[in-house]
């Protein structure tokens, strides 16, 4: 079974093993130690590490197509928002008459801005089924409309980047107004509960942390399997020599499209375990800024590793909360520096560097092939 | 001179006090004109007013004036005609009707209101106007006569026949006719219709629109006529604002984008500061009239230099420390190019404030260009279109005609080949990319007078400059500046119906759709040099 095949890998091995203790860990620390012992994690904690968790997958979703594919996406952030909309549509239609206006259809916003129905593509949204569906379903189907329009016609490399750049910027002027139905700038809050269960209560907080996991675990196996299998050398070809792989025979255009879906899903599932956990979905985080973002995670974990992306996330993300909360002014000059150190001193990122130690100590370790970039 | 209130109420006693005095050594017909128009009853009042007109005293009209507003009062006690300045609070500051003088601060108990009708107050205002068309002053009879428009009654016809007779100004005359004309127009005469048909006043148009209401069908024809003429005039007029507004704002968008024309064209770096360039550029802008404060004309036109030059050494800066390094791996560019666009950011909210900051528009750029009445251009976005070609004529010439130019395409099709017939081509990427960036500078200058110079102007325009550049095809300047003013007049067209966010997005989607068809740009690279 492909599937399974990533489970023979070492690196994969201590990977899952890594993050299944510190699920584990987290998990014991915060229910079994009393609140006020010093080792204690509390639930504001588990939910700041739940936000991480989902960065991570959505890193390792632009990982697998920057990395193996060599597409430099900046519009990522708008499949995670996507996925996050249809999760937060969904939170929104369970608060039911308990919002502000009490309206037992209509969302807060609406009955705010008078409307009298429920817009069609709410409709269904009162069904989890419907709605975790929709998580995938929204962002797979930009991504396959996008990517079928883009590498058809070949777009690719500096060109791709700009025109991902651009969807994620049309789409957050879209969701910021007012008429779209989502809430315009202000988003989707307010949230009570999902599947029944409070958000609020802890116990709910640290299941969500534990299902974050559980996803990136997944997500993480299933990229491996791409990565590892026949389509993947594919795809690695393609990222090294495009031309060339196309002369081979190989439709390469089919190959991207669907690694390039695949990646927005995953994004989309990233988004939407991030919604419940933050409590809010608003248009910012269609941003180009923010797309640009997620790269740098990926850059600075180190490309086409999976895990450097994980690494990587959860290391700017917790750089982040540190400088916002301690000097709020130090941060962008932070990110703006790391982008500059990573790409000019540390091409393969901190993965890089953990490989070259571990080469100097093992040589005769099996390499994975080092992304190139071919210039278009 | 400010006197303290209490002072000045001192000094308005004392002259009460003096006032008989005063009042007789001042005697003259003035004192009789405005007697008889207080003493009269409002039927009488009309003969008062024409007898003030009549007497050509040159005072006649701030009586008038102030009779219209309400503000011709009589102090009680003395007798005395004063002009009210304000009547706002308990007490007004007055001067004499007479003689002009400050009598200080009243109470509004001591006055009394000479009052008027309405029919009273129909006549003052022809009267006023009529006035107006006597001035020397040009602009102010041309004024005049357009705030006539439609105001014209039975009583005005004679004398304004005499004035149009007299008139040497063919505008005022022009107008002048036109006002008689619509009066003529509501009597029921047609010929009225061809003095007014082609006019794109807003007066002239509604009158001719009620006209075409008529019973008269003779009348009510040739107005509808006369009106679709006139509609299809501003339809044109229509038209060619939308024409200018869409140029000047693709003008700023080829300014933007030419710079990274530049860099992304010829270098193939994904310059994401060069927003932050812009911005540099603009804040020099700034700093020159913060140091030469009362002259924003000259501070403007030394910033074009200025600005060129502090941009074009931030460029070097950038392509020494960063840009140096990532040669032939342009998604790298994009990052690291990123990084600094946030540092820079960063250091202008920190260095000088996270507020925008207003740069003043000189007097020369302020107002706008009356082309006709339903056509008028803003000066600033004039200048500013200027600005945009010129700087881009002076790039092709750069290009074209200097020994950089040459370097540059001939490091940007082979550069071995380049280096092989002695081109320093490091050297060359330097001075590229300083120039690119001295663009962007010139951009953020001009772009100082049409935005908000502030952190995040730089932002706003780094997406819609690589759509530009990408929408024109890579490295053709051509391609820049047919691509930035259609996407300028595109925006623009869709603008009225699909409101300002939605053509934005419309637009982005039309080039995603575009690059479908022509994945190289409007104009893209031939030859070798498409492959590299």
């Amino acid at each position: 079974m492909w599937l399974t095949r990533p489970f023979r890998e070492r690196a994969t091995q201590l990977f899952l093993g890594v993050l299944l203790a510190a699920l584990a860990a987290v998990t014991l620390l915060n229910l079994a130690l009393p609140a006020e012992h010093p080792l204690h994690v509390s639930t504001y904690t588990v939910t700041l590490l739940g936000k991480y968790l989902s960065y991570a997958l959505l890193a390792v979703a632009v990982d697998l197509v920057w990395g193996y594919l060599g597409i430099l996406s900046l519009g990522h952030g708008a499949f995670f928002a996507l996925g996050g909309y249809a999760m937060g549509m969904y939170l929104m239609r369970q608060i039911g008459d308990r919002g502000v206006y009490g309206d037992p259809l209509l969302p807060d916003f609406m009955v705010f801005l008078d409307w009298d129905a429920l817009p069609w593509y709410w409709l269904g949204f009162d069904m989890p089924w419907f709605a975790f569906l929709m998580v995938l379903l929204a962002p797979g189907l930009l991504a396959l409309v996008f990517g079928f329009l883009a590498f058809r016609s070949r777009v690719t490399g500096v060109y791709l980047s700009i025109i991902t750049q651009a969807l994620t910027f049309a789409l957050m002027l879209a969701f910021f107004r007012n008429e779209m139905g989502f809430g315009g700038n202000n988003g989707l809050t307010d949230f009570k509960e999902l599947l029944g269960f409070d958000l609020r209560s802890d116990a709910t907080r640290l299941g969500l942390f534990l299902a974050t996991g559980v996803a990136l675990a997944v997500g993480y196996v299933l990229c491996r399997a791409i990565v590892v299998s026949k389509l993947g050398r594919v795809c690695v070809a393609t990222r090294d020599a495009e031309a060339r792989t196309r002369f081979l025979g190989y439709r390469v255009e089919r190959f991207q499209l669907f690694v390039f879906v695949v990646s927005a899903m995953l994004a989309g599932v990233a988004g939407a375990l991030y919604v419940p956990q933050v409590g809010i979905i608003n248009p910012s985080e269609f941003s180009p800024i923010f797309s640009i973002e997620i790269v740098l995670w990926v850059a600075l974990g180190g490309r086409a590793t999976l895990y450097g992306a994980v690494i990587g996330a959860i290391l700017v993300n917790y750089a982040k909360t540190v400088f916002t909360g301690v000097m709020p002014d130090a941060w962008l000059f932070a990110l703006g520096g790391m982008f500059v150190l990573v790409t000019v001193l540390l091409p393969r990122g901190i993965a890089g560097l953990l490989a070259y130690r571990l080469r100097r100590r093992a040589p005769s370790s099996p390499e994975s092939p080092a992304p190139r970039e071919v210039s278009a | 001179m400010k006197i303290p209130p209490c002072l000045r109420r001192l000094l308005a006693l004392c002259l009460l006090a003096c006032l008989p005095l005063t009042a007789q050594a001042q005697e003259d017909d003035g004192q009789s004109l405005l007697a008889s128009l207080d003493a009269a009853s409002y039927a009488q009042m009309g003969g008062a007013i024409e007898a003030i007109v009549d007497s050509g005293d040159p005072r006649s009209r701030d009586w008038l004036e102030a009779l219209l507003g309400g503000k011709l009062q009589r102090h009680k006690e003395s007798g005395r005609f004063v002009v009210v300045l304000e009547n706002r609070g308990r007490n007004w500051p007055v001067v004499d009707a007479l003689t002009g003088e400050d009598l200080g601060e009243m109470s509004r108990r001591e006055l009394d209101r000479i009052g008027i009708n309405n029919s009273l107050r129909g006549q003052l205002q022809s009267v006023l106007a009529v006035l107006d068309l006597r001035v020397d002053d040009v602009g102010a009879r041309r004024e005049a006569a357009r705030d006539l428009l439609g105001q014209v009654d039975e009583a005005m016809v004679a004398p304004l026949q005499d004035l149009l007779e007299a008139e040497g100004d063919a505008e005022v005359a022009r107008l002048l006719a036109q006002g008689l004309a619509i009066h003529r127009l509501e009597q029921g005469q047609v010929a009225a219709v061809d003095v007014l048909a082609g006019s794109l006043n807003g007066e002239v148009r509604s009158a001719l629109s009620s006209a075409a209401r008529s019973d008269d069908p003779a009348l009510a024809e040739a107005a509808e006529a006369a009106l679709a003429g006139i509609d299809q005039k501003l339809r044109l007029n229509r038209g060619l604002e939308t024409l200018y507004f869409g140029l000047s704002l693709g003008s700023v968008l080829v300014l933007a984008a030419i710079g990274l024309a530049i860099t992304f064209g010829v270098m193939g770096v994904i310059n994401m500061a060069h927003g932050e360039l812009m911005m540099l550029g603009a804040y020099t802008t700034w700093a020159m009239q913060q140091l030469l404060p009362g002259q924003p004309g000259l501070a403007l036109l030394l910033a074009i230099p200025a600005g060129f030059l502090v941009a074009a050494l931030a460029g070097i800066a950038i392509e020494r420390g960063v840009i140096q390094f990532l040669k032939g791996r342009p998604l790298e560019t994009l990052l690291a190019t990123f990084g600094v666009s946030l540092i820079l950011q960063q250091l202008v909210r920190t260095v000088i404030s996270p507020l925008n900051r207003t740069v003043v528009t000189p007097e020369w750029m302020s107002g706008s260009l009356m082309i006709n009445e339903g056509l008028s251009l803003t000066l600033n976005r004039l200048y500013v279109l200027g600005f945009a070609m010129l700087v881009f004529a002076g790039l092709m010439l750069v290009m074209r005609r200097t020994r950089l130019g040459l370097e540059v395409r001939a490091v940007t099709q082979n550069r071995a080949m380049a280096r092989a017939m002695g081109i320093r081509a490091t050297r060359v990427d330097i001075m590229t990319f300083a120039l690119g960036s001295g663009v962007a500078g010139l951009a953020g200058v001009a772009l100082s007078q049409l935005t908000n110079v502030g952190p995040n102007l730089g932002q706003n325009y780094i997406i819609d400059s690589f759509m530009v550049v990408v929408f024109g095809g890579v490295g053709n300047l051509w391609g820049t500046l047919v691509a930035g003013l259609s996407l300028g007049v595109i925006n623009q067209v869709l603008e009225p119906w699909a409101g300002a966010v939605l053509a934005k997005i419309l637009v982005l989607v039309f080039i995603i759709l575009f690059i479908q068809k022509r994945p190289r740009g409007l104009f893209p690279q031939k030859g070798r040099a498409a492959e590299g």
